[in-house]
């Protein structure tokens, strides 16, 4: 199983907000058992999904140098169910990044109703052993399926790139042609 | 100008806010850790709403020194030295340190601060009315 709880960035302004969607299928194996006769998905993985498109968010700001990861959450209102068939868009708002840690509002439409709303606050791990929590390649290929380098805009406006940085870790090109475009089915 | 009483509210909104308590529970003697459960990364979350409640910049380690607190040279054998407890006064004067500093373990000092510490914290940094 993929831990993707987000299907694509439909849009992406560094530093600002970013917003991704996600299709609720049939095909998922939980739904079925979440609830046996009503398929929903469950709140858990809407709040991951928002944590997603918002942790990259954050962790865009420093040009993917800093490990973020899902520290607190302290509100969280869900005001109805979404089921297959729905595609939620999760909007997040960077609301501060400090060198501790960030925190964003997030919120999940099934179109033009209010499914959910959070705040989600990220902790910036500094512990050197941790060294890469992704495999670097790994890394810049989720990021480049999810769509944030399609639609993205870095602060002066300019197309969003992946930082030189990460590029010569992989030792990829860094003209937009995804890793593994050619042979790989993906990561 | 806010008064001494905003400030309270403002900070207790914060605190509730940020801790899931009750406004009951959040009262002067109150202990942030003791009291309302608040743990480290509850601290980062609490400094983001005094900057935005107040409109002011809380600097880390202002509110909450955890750079001195980790340092070896300000604690030894799990207990904050003398030099380190003279750099705390210095970076809190809105805190009483005097109870702490007769054991002063590390590990007890997250059970210091009080609401009402960081009122007069707040106060030192905004004008405020009586």
């Amino acid at each position: 199983m993929r831990w993707y709880w987000i299907d694509r960035f439909i849009e992406f302004e560094s530093g600002r907000y970013a917003k991704a969607i996600k299709n609720i299928s049939l095909a998922e194996d939980h739904v079925h058992d979440h609830f046996p006769y009503y398929p929903m998905i469950p709140s858990s993985l809407v709040i991951e999904g928002m944590a997603q498109t918002g942790g990259l968010l954050v962790c865009e700001v420093n040009q993917f140098a800093e490990k973020v990861v899902l520290a607190k959450l302290p509100k969280v209102v869900f005001h109805c169910d979404a089921v297959p068939g729905d595609t939620l868009v999760y909007t997040t708002t960077i609301e501060y990044v400090r060198e501790e840690g960030a925190m964003v509002t997030a919120t999940s439409h099934k179109g033009d109703v209010l499914h959910a709303e959070a705040e989600i606050v990220f902790a910036h791990l500094n512990d050197s052993r941790l060294a890469n929590l992704f495999d670097p390649e790994t890394f810049l290929r989720m990021v480049r399926l999810l769509g944030a380098f399609d639609v993205g805009h870095a602060a002066d406006g300019s197309p969003l790139k992946p930082p030189r940085r990460l590029v010569e870790m992989v030792g990829a090109p860094d003209d937009g042609g995804g890793i593994g475009d050619s042979e790989d089915n993906g990561p | 100008m806010p008064t001494k009483k905003e400030v309270f509210e403002k900070i207790q909104v914060a605190l509730v806010d940020a801790l899931g308590v009750d406004d009951e529970d959040v009262t002067l003697e109150a202990t942030l850790v003791g009291d309302l459960g608040a743990e480290s990364i509850d601290f980062l979350d609490i400094v983001f709403r005094l900057e935005k409640g107040f409109d002011i910049k809380i600097p880390r380690g202002e509110l909450f020194p955890e750079d001195i607190l980790t340092d070896s040279k300000y604690v030894q054998e799990g207990k904050v030295t003398e030099a380190g407890l003279d750099e705390l006064r210095k970076r809190m004067p809105f805190a009483n340190l005097d109870q702490f500093a007769q054991n002063p373990v590390v590990q007890d000092f997250g059970n210091l601060l009080t609401v009402a510490d960081m009122c007069r914290f707040v106060e030192s940094k905004v004008e405020v009315t009586d």
